[in-house]
């Protein structure tokens, strides 16, 4: 199989991944219930894993740093968390559902909501940003790149709003973590949530959020924190103020792991292959008839995605066809994000998304462009 | 019945603390190590770092300046 899905999760693992998962299997308790070893190895397992993803995003301390079961419950925390009843909220066209979802849910418990749109390659209509803040507004939620487009959000022209109106900044790192820079006080950042199992290449089923010291959220969830028992309320400091209940010490060992090759390799060396790889792809492709790429046409203002459609093919039929007759997995449909498919004008037919890994190789792409090619000789 | 001796207990306010806080302790070689709090502090659950009561000012003076966090502190007979 040529896979080229990794905007989905990334199959390959580095191999520091696999060990530190059987290691925490065979020595890790429950971390913070208890003082023997087996919940000591756990608890210095994940707090030294919190330090590396705090020095991965330049976060204060590790303890800013909570983990979830991934980027959708880091963003149902802050989204439910932050804004309540009579506040007003500023989002984008570019979102994936796990940021559009919550927000439809407090539009009717009476949260007010406005979308910034796109231009038709998907690119944020930057200027309408400041027309859209009112008295009541209380944060920006953006990705920080579409997972259909890859087109990379220009924060620094989010952040000259949000700084200059006094609005929380809440960045969805789904698609950029691991790969993009990530410097949350720099970047004016007060909530930064990520997936593990992407661009990171740890194993599904981590996450987490940063949150910036001073910024107050209501967890979601509450229950077991393995102090303070006797307490009504679930303990307010942080990290452990939005973990309740046994956290998946297995999979955060495993980032770890992650977290280690991605220091050795360097995610600037890893961005560039990708970027190279689609380069490749891309020029090999473009002169297919009937072929529409999406996204900003400069490669370097997306992250490793290309997405696209041939004449008025269904895109589920492109993916089925690549895979069947060629053993090539992408992903087609809407991605999870309808309103990024209105703005492209793609809602019938969704699109065909391909998302390279740096352990991807020249010949995978090629042969990718040369079934491209057949596919629209047929 | 064993025989109980002053002992001193600092306590944290997070699992995280308390982690930050041994992290260092051992690269330090620091005296103590983490116990469950003891019922006499609270009746709850959790880490505290327990020492000899002379390590006092050594391990608190060493995690001040790395930065570390604690709660509170106790002398108790154990």
């Amino acid at each position: 199989m040529i896979y080229l899905d990794n905007a989905a999760t990334s199959l390959q693992k580095p191999k520091e991944v696999e060990e530190a998962v059987i290691r925490a299997f065979h020595t890790m308790g429950n971390p913070g219930r208890g003082a023997h070893e087996a919940t000591l190895q756990a608890g210095r397992c994940v707090y030294q894993v919190r330090e590396q993803l705090a020095e991965l995003f330049h976060a204060e301390k590790g303890e800013r740093i909570a983990f979830t079961s991934n980027a959708t419950e880091a963003l149902n925390t802050a989204i439910f968390g932050l804004f309540h009843k009579g506040d007003h909220v500023i989002t984008t066209v570019c979102e994936h559902n796990s940021v559009l979802r919550p927000l439809y849910r407090l539009q009717e418990e009476g949260v007010e909501v406005s979308f910034l749109s796109a231009d038709e390659n998907g690119v944020l209509e930057y200027e309408k940003l400041p027309e859209l803040v009112r008295e009541n507004t209380k944060g920006i939620v953006i990705t920080h790149a579409s997972n259909l487009t890859g087109n990379i959000t220009d924060l620094e022209r989010i952040r000259e709003v949000t700084e200059s109106r006094d609005l929380l900044l809440v960045v969805d790192g789904s698609q950029t973590a691991g790969i993009l820079p990530v410097d949350v006080q720099k970047q004016g950042i007060d909530i930064f949530c990520f997936t593990g199992h992407k661009g990171l290449l740890g194993p599904q089923g981590t996450g987490g959020l940063y949150v910036r010291p001073g910024v107050e959220i209501c967890p979601l969830k509450v229950g077991g924190s393995g102090i303070h028992s006797f307490d009504r309320e679930h303990p307010k400091a942080m990290p452990e103020h939005l973990e309740a209940g046994t956290m998946n010490v297995h999979g955060i060992a495993g980032l770890g792991g992650a977290l280690d090759y991605l220091k050795k390799k360097g995610t600037k060396e890893i961005l560039q292959r990708e970027r190279q790889l689609l380069r490749r792809l891309e020029e090999q492709i473009r002169e297919i008839p009937g072929i529409r790429l999406y996204g900003d046409p400069d490669g370097n203002r997306r992250v490793g995605i290309l997405s696209f459609n041939i004449g008025e093919e269904d895109s589920a039929y492109v993916a089925d066809w690549l895979y069947e007759e060629h053993g090539i997995a992408v992903r087609a449909g809407a991605h999870c994000a309808p309103l990024m498919h209105q703005t492209l004008g793609t809602k019938e037919q969704g699109a065909v998304r391909i998302s390279v890994s740096h352990w991807n190789t020249e010949k995978e792409v090629d042969r990718t462009a040369e079934a491209l090619w057949e596919l629209s000789e047929i | 019945m064993r025989m109980k001796k002053k002992t001193w207990i600092l306590t944290f306010e997070s699992t995280t603390q308390a982690m930050a806080a041994e992290k260092y302790a051992m690269e330090q070689n620091l005296p103590g190590r983490l116990i469950p709090i003891p019922r006499e502090i609270t009746a709850g659950c959790g880490l505290s770092w327990k020492a000899v009561p002379e390590a006092r000012d050594e391990i608190l003076t060493a995690l001040e300046k790395a930065g570390c966090h604690w709660e509170g502190e106790y002398i108790l007979e154990l």
